[in-house]
């Protein structure tokens, strides 16, 4: 064994030192506040469950993200969560198993067994909000305003708000009538827009005439608010889905501009990120110099069903160590320096200082000194009792 | 409010080429590069700069958005399985074929093949795909050399007229990918910067129409 050996940590895996720890900590209650207080309760899912709980409706993708370890006691396969989305949703649908809307936010690790990006992390911080039990727009609404807040207590300053669809391409590839694997390939180009490929792939595979052009079209569909009304004609005499769709993203963007004006609002269409599993509208937020998103979420109606019970749900999530980021230190606290001395009086002022929320750091021997211990101020005899004094006045 | 672009090409081919179709942009580099120890270059486009990296880098710098926009082949981003960024226009340049070659004559003897090549990734799912196990042998250039001092049987390789094939007794069997240069964008700058990007996709691609009636 090397030394570094001893001392290094796995790719992607990190600790987080003062002072960011101080800030991420005041950043995790600052939001959690925010949450309490537009109603939300806090679950804390467990940190590894069954790979048949934790994966179930959630998709290949998922799966190839979560680290798996044998439990010793049944021989089962548990995976340590890669994303407490789907351990919430199980929470809803069949541990709570509560009728009406129930909204509920978490805070905590998730790992990833592959990093989501080149240079993300493996160990996130996830914290989110999801709504359950509700299937109208209101919901969506609700939890986009709730993302936007989070962003803001992050000092993420200008946020784009990217808005998609997902049953606009689902609907249209129902009708295209793929088979499972050139679905997926469709699905690979999209994600890509690698508008030559499509239209090669369209000549191929869709006969339909009008349908290959909504889907040439589904391609392009993204930018400002304008997108929708070029959607609603260039996807017009298409599935029904598409109508309701275009109408969902309309009340969404018409709500978010009167509450957030200053938010950049960014239509794609042909989004599909978290397809398998989102069934309704998707939204994500960027912030400028950031190569990827830094909040996502979207409706995702079907995922209880596998739990017992189908419920409409929608949220968002995203990655504390990476919100804290644009958040400034806060600043230091004074610390107090108190000698050691056996002194009741001492003991009692030390006490009610700390409980009035003030950092006081008692000497552990006589050799230290306000100064080694980075103390601003001192307590210091004065006659009977004890008073606090600046070092600088010594 | 004017977002500012940040472009990723490759010395060589893929610059020479790109070059005229950002000039219709109203795009064109202040200093020749290779003449230059820079390596960031401004351009006369006081919001554009154009970085100049080696072609392999540009998938990832594009995916991290260390540059919105790139340029890169088709082969570059099959290798690199660029998932993570839009691959909205063909540029139709620096064409050339990914081949598979072997030597003249050769037989095949059932055995399992060696297949030499820089491309590992496209290479495995080539021959997954006809549902051939093969073993591939990373190389990073002279692949040709491969096949006759029996380090493989095969190679897989980027060919282009197809001289220095036939020169080393080597001959093109199957053809895997056409392949082109594609404009690449990073996926946040298409959305935070849309305006801006979207607009030079739209002048880019007049440019490639234009490029093909010539």
């Amino acid at each position: 064994m090397t030394s570094a050996d001893r001392w290094l940590l796995p790719d992607g895996i990190e600790e987080i030192l003062p002072p960011k720890a101080a800030r991420l900590e005041q950043l995790r209650r600052d939001v959690l506040d925010l949450y309490r207080s537009w109603g939300y309760e806090q679950v804390f899912p467990p940190l590894l469950e069954y790979l048949e709980s934790l994966l179930t409706g959630a998709g290949n993708d998922l799966a190839l993200q979560t680290f798996k370890l044998t439990d010793q006691l049944t021989g089962r396969l548990m995976g340590v969560r890669a994303d407490m989305t789907p351990q919430v949703a199980r929470i809803d649908a069949h541990t709570l198993n509560r009728e009406g809307v129930t909204r509920l936010c978490y805070a905590g690790h998730v790992l990833h067994a592959k990093p989501e990006s080149l240079t993300a992390s493996r160990s996130l911080i996830q914290i989110g909000a999801e709504i359950y039990g509700h299937g109208g727009v209101a919901s969506d609404i609700e939890v986009i305003r709730l993302m936007l807040e989070t962003l803001q207590l992050g000092n993420c300053g200008a946020v784009h708000l990217d808005l998609g669809h997902v049953a606009i391409y689902r609907s249209l590839v129902k009708a295209a009538g793929l088979n499972e694997s050139r679905e997926w390939q469709l699905f690979e180009i999209f994600q890509r827009k690698a508008v030559p490929e499509l239209e090669q792939f369209l000549a191929a595979q869709v006969a339909d005439q009008p349908l290959r052009a909504k889907l040439q079209a589904l391609v392009s569909l993204a930018g400002d608010q304008s997108t929708l009304a070029k959607a609603a004609s260039q996807l017009a005499g298409g599935p029904a889905e598409i109508g309701q769709a275009l109408t969902d993203l309309t009340q969404i963007a018409a709500a978010i501009a009167q509450s957030h004006p200053q938010v950049r609002l960014y239509f794609d269409l042909g989004e599909l990120r978290g397809y398998h599993y989102h069934t309704g509208a998707v939204f994500s937020a960027y912030v400028p110099g950031m190569g990827q998103a830094i909040a996502k979420g979207g409706r995702y109606d079907h995922i209880g069903e596998v739990f017992g019970r189908a419920r409409p749900a929608t949220g968002f999530s995203t990655d504390l160590a990476e919100l804290v980021r644009r958040v400034a230190d806060a600043p230091a606290p004074e610390r107090i320096f108190a000698p050691q001395v056996a002194d009741p009086a001492l003991n009692q002022l030390v006490q009610s200082l700390r409980a009035g929320g003030h950092v006081v750091l008692q000497a552990l021997d006589a050799s230290q000194t306000p100064q080694s211990l980075g103390c601003q101020s001192v307590l210091q005899q004065s006659g009977s009792g004890w008073v606090k004094v600046a070092v600088s006045s010594l | 409010m004017t977002a500012s672009l940040r472009i990723a090409l490759s010395k060589g081919r893929i610059l020479d080429e790109t070059l005229p179709l950002l000039k219709t942009a109203g795009i064109e580099l202040l200093e020749e590069p290779s003449k230059s120890r820079k390596l960031i270059f401004p351009t006369t486009d006081p919001n554009v700069e154009i970085i100049i990296i080696r072609a392999t880098d540009v998938p990832t710098f594009v995916e991290h958005g260390a540059a919105d926009i790139g340029v890169a082949g088709k082969d570059v981003l099959m290798e690199h399985g660029a998932r993570g960024v839009y691959e909205p226009l063909d540029l139709k340049i620096s064409r050339c074929k990914l081949m598979v070659a072997a030597k003249v004559n050769v037989e095949d003897t059932g055995a399992r093949l060696r297949v030499a090549t820089k491309f590992v990734n496209i290479t495995k799912r080539y021959y997954a795909e006809k549902g051939e196990q093969v073993e591939v042998i990373k190389l990073y250039g002279s692949m040709e050399l491969a096949p006759l001092v029996g380090l493989a049987d095969r190679i897989v390789d980027i060919v282009d007229t197809g001289n220095t094939l036939r020169a080393n007794g080597l001959e093109p069997t199957e053809l895997i990918a056409e392949i082109s240069s594609r404009l690449i964008v990073n996926k946040a700058s298409m959305k935070t910067k849309h305006a801006a990007i979207q607009k030079l996709i739209d002048q880019l691609s007049v440019a490639v129409e234009n490029a093909a009636k010539r």
